[in-house]
């Protein structure tokens, strides 16, 4: 599939801080990518600059093959992580004066009923909630109509509710052909929107591919976990800590539990389950940190 | 065109909104200038001030010349606003109570002046000055609020721009309404022009609202013509906006500019002429003055207002106007940063 956008080698530092070390992600078209990592791995920094918004140290960004330039900022949607809403005008007003930014933009009753705006269409922007702020934050993302939105934790604040809505959101604008670009500290949000997720830490990008192929690479079989607190003696030889937890990736979980009565662990907060990214982001993230 | 609107009427709804500053951009200066009106409709200046040409005879020193609570003000020579004509017009306005020729030994009063009987007595007393002829010229006074107003005005227009253009871009640039905006194909000259012009509609209309307000009960003199008058507005409003948009191009911190901007209205303040005449002050303070837009609007409106000038006497008012305003959107232009 062609690439919507290509960065390679992108480094910025702030004084003794690395935010982006070496960073290179080509997105495909229409795909979502999701971006995860932990405060300050550098998330926020790398999007900012494929945005065009800040310049890196190092390292070049293309958008269809061409450097970013003036056009492509009609070409593309954003939502920063904190933004703020002109004051004194309402919502109605606030998309009337970003529609009139793009050639092309949505016409207001679609972007209203996608974002579900109804209701506070006549109020003050600095009279929203946090989740309806972050619904008009999508909405002026989406107005134009982009070819590629980035969206800068955009469900940080929404009740589980607000959550699922923007989640059919993200699915109707990928229907679109619109390639989307996410980062969040929810593993579920990414497990069910993101076609590929790109794991950060430090300032680099741990691992990237799809949910599946992730998960298949790091896990096998089920996933013992044991509370760091239950355990006296020796590690169990399959296992290993990660976090606060013993981990114990098992294909038969008759042996594990022998092993561990052997061991003469403490079974009480013993959990099993299929692994899914929460495991894989604390595997990588939190194995680094201890270092 | 249709971004450019867009954001001029987002911003002037933005400033209408905001009943505090828009309220107080009307009631602010109406107070000022009824209150100055009624504060200073009695008696006028308890000082005489008397012009004086050619050098006092020696005895004089004793006793006229001596008074305190006369202050005589040399016109000599032939600078602008020197000799015997400009003294004269000054009598006529009663912004001099009575000019003293020595050299033709003449002395001048205003047949329409307060203090004119008072200071002949005291005058005629003194005999140093015995075979001094009278003379005598007429003028309605010019009350203190026709020549108050342009300078309440002036004030006005001044806050109005450094704080609504200058402040209010700071602080879209810190609470980041201005990265947004750097994420869209709004080019940094469009969101710019949008934000003076809006700001030019408010102040034109403020402007026009409280002289027509304050007019209709004090009703000022007026000898030049109106469209004379709204130039010299329309080009003070420009330039105080061009003023403010240096201190938008880069800064980040409110208490930063709101201080910088203090601290230049503070001597524009003092020195412009907006409460009191700089008449008789040092020279040098009053060629700083000349430096800073407000002296220069405010002069051109009351020549225009108090003594009819026309395009060609306010000329040079004008061109440092235009100059000033250039200069500082050049510097503004060189200057500015989204972040
Ligand atoms: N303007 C700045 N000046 C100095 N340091 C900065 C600046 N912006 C980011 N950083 C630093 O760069 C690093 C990466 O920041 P970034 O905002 O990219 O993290 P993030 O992954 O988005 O984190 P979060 O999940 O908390 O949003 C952090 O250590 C941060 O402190
Ligand atoms: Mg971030």
């Amino acid at each position: 599939m062609a690439k919507i956008m290509e960065a390679s080698g992108l480094r910025k530092r702030y004084g003794a801080v690395q935010a982006v070390d070496s960073v290179t992600l080509d997105i495909e078209e229409g795909i979502c990518l999701g971006i995860l990592g932990p405060n300050g791995a550098g998330k926020s920094t790398t999007i900012e600059i494929m945005e065009g918004i800040l310049s890196p140290d190092e390292g070049k960004v293309l958008f269809k093959g061409k450097p970013i330039g003036r056009d492509f900022k009609r070409k593309v949607g954003i939502q920063f992580q904190t933004t703020a809403l002109p004051e004194f005008i309402t919502v109605k007003e606030t998309l009337r004066l970003f529609s009139s930014f793009y050639p092309d933009p949505r016409p207001l009753g679609q972007i209203v009923e996608l974002c579900s705006l109804a209701d506070i269409l006549d109020r003050d922007n600095r009279k929203l909630s946090g989740g309806q702020r972050q619904r008009m934050l999508l909405a002026l993302a989406i107005v134009s109509r982009p070819e590629i939105v980035f969206l800068d934790e955009p469900t940080t604040g929404l009740d589980p509710q607000a959550r699922r809505n923007f989640w059919d959101l993200v699915a109707r604008i990928k229907a679109e052909r619109t390639t989307v670009v996410l980062t969040t500290h929810y593993m579920d949000e990414a497990q069910v929107l993101c076609d590929e997720v790109a794991i950060m830490d430090h300032g680099k990008i741990l691992e990237r591919d799809r949910p599946g192929k992730l998960l298949a690479r790091h896990f096998t079989g089920a996933l013992v976990k044991i509370p760091k607190g239950c355990i006296d003696g020796a590690l169990p030889a399959s296992g290993r800590m990660v976090a606060d937890f013993l981990e114990i990736q098992s294909t038969n979980l008759d042996d594990t539990m022998r092993e561990l009565l052997a061991g003469g662990i403490n079974l009480e907060g013993l959990s099993i389950h299929k692994p899914d990214l929460e495991d894989l982001f604390i595997e990588l993230t939190g194995a680094s940190l201890r270092n | 065109m249709r971004q450019f609107w867009a954001m001029v009427y987002a911003r002037s709804m933005e400033f209408v909104r905001d009943r505090g500053s828009f309220v107080w951009s009307l009631v602010f200066p109406i107070i000022l200038v009824f209150g100055f009106a009624f504060a200073f409709s009695g008696n006028g200046n308890a000082l005489f001030k008397v012009g004086v040409l050619g050098s006092p005879p020696a005895a004089a020193a004793a006793s006229f010349m001596a008074i305190e609570q006369v202050q005589f003000i040399p016109y000599d020579g032939s600078a602008p606003g020197k000799g015997l004509a400009s003294s004269l017009d000054r009598l006529r306005r009663h912004e001099l109570d009575m000019v003293l020729d020595l050299g033709s030994r003449d002395f001048y009063l205003n047949a329409q002046g307060k203090n004119a009987s008072l200071l002949r007595r005291l005058f005629l007393a003194d005999p140093a000055m015995a075979g001094i002829s009278e003379k005598t010229v007429t003028g309605a006074p010019i009350r203190y609020v026709d020549w108050l107003v342009p300078g309440v005005i002036g004030m006005n227009m001044m806050f109005s721009c450094l704080f609504g253009v200058g402040f209010v871009i700071v602080r879209y640039r810190k609470n980041g309404v201005l990265k947004r905006l750097k994420a869209t194909p709004v080019s940094a000259l469009g969101f710019v022009s949008a934000q003076a012009l809006s700001r030019f509609i408010i102040v034109i209309m403020t402007s026009a609202a409280v002289f027509a307000g304050t007019n209709a009960f004090l009703h000022f003199r007026m000898e030049g013509s109106w469209l004379t008058l709204m130039l010299v507005a329309s080009l003070g409003i420009v330039s105080m906006i061009s003023l403010g948009l240096i201190f938008a191009a880069r800064l980040k911190n409110e208490e930063l500019v709101n201080g910088l901007v203090n601290l230049i209205t503070f001597p524009m303040l003092a020195l412009s002429g907006v409460f009191f005449s700089l008449e008789g002050s040092p020279p040098i303070l009053r060629s700083v003055a000349k430096a800073f837009p407000l002296t220069q609007v405010i002069q051109a409106a009351r020549s225009v207002m108090l003594d009819g000038a026309g395009m060609a006497q306010i000329a040079p008012q004008l061109l440092f106007l235009a100059v000033f305003s250039a200069a500082a959107l050049a510097i503004s232009a060189a200057l500015f940063k989204w972040e």
